[in-house]
């Protein structure tokens, strides 16, 4: 049952690797990002003297982390997925023996992981001999760190799968990319760390599903959340990828069922 | 008569593209709708920083949204209006671009009347709520003078970013990667012109001053509308002069492109 999955899965991460020039240019860009958000946050704790809720420090170290994860945010569908359902092509996914939910979220779980293999390690290096990103305080930190980054992959996957779902009736599916995207950005912690946030909004945005995919790892990362919490956080990230995924079948299935083959 | 004739066949093309986009009309409001909000979430990430901090050296929420209204709708503009350039990488890859090489128009009018993209009043919207809701709660008094300077400002970014997607189309000339590095300008300088630029390093200050004088259509021209001195003490006639550099900068990046286009040699395919 799970064999052609692990076979598309590792098929489509050997096809994506392939874009090295494109991660380079990438790089630089993010870069400059955070050099851009580094500054600004500078100046942010230089305007004040209260205590806050996040130190500097760890402002900075989350802002890399944040450019050195931006490409596994599900802000996109790929480029092949869409032109398969604008071509009608779709219809020979239907063909194949593999259950075809399963098919498009393997292709959605290689494309948010193979892209941040190729960016995240150089800013990782770069980010931490030369701009001020720290390690994780200790090991059992790193550990939760790591382990809270696959329940973000899962989320980002499946959230993925759901927008690519979501094409069967939007076309070119830019609107809804563009919403989605818009909450992923306020709602996950990437545009302003969680914490920094006014108490009510902090509340709301820590029961959706974005905050999983910024806000939990990082914080863990630095040790701003307890390792001890990580069984609570990946509780949370798996009900939401259980709920997204069971939207995302539903969807797929409704989808299918009106789709009309005209032939030709 | 030239440049009625010119004006009269960019409204042709610009209409063209409008009536298309027009037929999609569900698809339209989704975006011009989506635009909005991605690009105010923006504000709202200032509105919760400022929220948090108080102030950014010595900026109010008001103030900030101010030099941020004045760049978005200067963006959206070009973004609307240029897209042609922003598409120019795919023309030339193609080819397409000999086919209006062969036509007895101007190259840039053609390439400008590719696309103009409506939904980009998302942003343009957002922006100018935001802009004049910062000057009406600071009191801004509107004079004459004021209002033109705001609008030269507006125009001259929208001229100065239209320049950079002129630059990004010119470079397509010679390379077909590394054009990424241009969105560092383009959005990274909306990103950075929202902010007060006596936030940023001196090297970075100077770079967006002398190099792409994003100063020149937002941060200068602000303190002469808030009636405030620049702690890096500017000289108030420069607030009013400085937006001229924005439409200086598109008429430099025009030559730039000419150069580009004597040079062109196609694809060939």
């Amino acid at each position: 049952m799970m064999r052609p999955h692990l076979a598309i899965l590792q098929a489509r991460i050997r096809v994506l690797l392939q874009y090295r020039a494109a991660a380079a240019a990438g790089f630089g860009t993010q870069l400059f990002w955070g050099f851009i958000r580094m500054m600004i946050f500078g100046a942010f704790y230089q305007s004040t003297s209260d205590p806050q809720p996040m130190t500097y420090e760890e402002v900075v170290t989350y802002i890399w982390l944040s450019q050195a994860m931006l490409v596994m945010m599900p802000w996109n569908v790929e480029e092949d997925v869409r032109e398969l359902i604008r071509s009608g092509n779709v219809v020979y996914e239907m063909l194949r023996p593999v259950e075809l939910y399963g098919l498009w979220f393997s292709r959605s779980l290689a494309f948010r992981f193979a892209p941040p293999l190729l960016r995240a390690l150089p800013m990782f290096v770069i980010a931490g001999m030369f701009l001020g990103m720290s390690a994780p305080p200790s090991g059992a930190s790193a550990a939760a760190w790591a382990a809270a980054t696959l329940g973000a992959l899962l989320v980002s996957a499946s959230l993925t799968t759901l927008l690519s779902v979501s094409l069967l009736w939007t076309v070119t599916g830019e609107g809804v990319s563009r919403l989605v995207f818009s909450a992923v950005v306020f709602g996950s912690g990437l545009a302003v760390p969680i914490p920094l946030f006014p108490e009510w909004l902090q509340q709301i945005l820590y029961f959706l599903p974005f905050r999983n995919l910024v806000d939990v790892p990082f914080r863990l990362y630095l040790g701003h959340i307890p390792p001890s919490q990580v069984w609570a956080c990946l509780l949370h990230s798996a009900i939401w990828v259980a709920m997204l995924i069971l939207a995302g079948k539903l969807l797929l299935n409704r989808g299918l069922r009106r789709m009309v083959i005209q032939g030709g | 008569m030239k440049f009625l004739n010119a004006l009269s066949l960019y409204l042709r093309y610009a209409g063209v593209s409008v009536r298309g986009q027009m037929q999609y009309r569900a698809s339209f409001f989704m975006m011009a709708f989506g635009n909005l909000l991605l690009t105010g979430i923006d504000f709202l990430a200032i509105w919760a920083l400022i929220d948090r901090f108080g102030s950014i050296r010595g900026w109010r929420l008001q103030e900030v949204a101010l030099l941020y209204g004045m760049v978005n709708v200067a963006f959206a503009l070009s973004e609307a209006f240029a897209r042609g350039f922003d598409v120019f990488p795919n023309m030339v890859r193609s080819g397409d671009f000999d086919r209006i090489l062969l036509r007895p128009r101007s190259a840039a009018l053609q390439v400008v009347g590719q696309e103009l993209q409506v939904f980009r009043i998302g942003r343009f919207s957002q922006g100018l709520a935001v802009l004049l809701w910062g000057a009406w709660s600071l009191h801004v008094v509107w004079t004459v003078p004021k209002v033109l300077l705001c609008t030269a400002s507006i125009l001259g970014g929208a001229c100065l970013f239209s320049g950079l997607f002129v630059l990004q189309a010119t470079l397509a000339f010679w390379t077909t990667s590394t054009l990424e590095i241009i969105n560092t300008v383009t959005y990274g300088g909306v990103e950075t012109a929202q902010y007060p630029l006596s936030v940023y390093r001196p090297w970075f200050r100077q770079f967006f001053t002398y190099v792409v004088p994003l100063a020149c259509i937002n941060y200068l021209p602000a303190h002469a509308i808030l009636e405030r001195p620049d702690p890096l003490g500017s000289p108030v006639w420069l607030h009013y002069g400085a937006p001229a550099f924005g439409f200086l900068f598109l008429l430099v990046t025009l030559q730039i492109w000419e150069f580009g286009v004597r040079h062109y040699r196609s694809t060939g395919s």
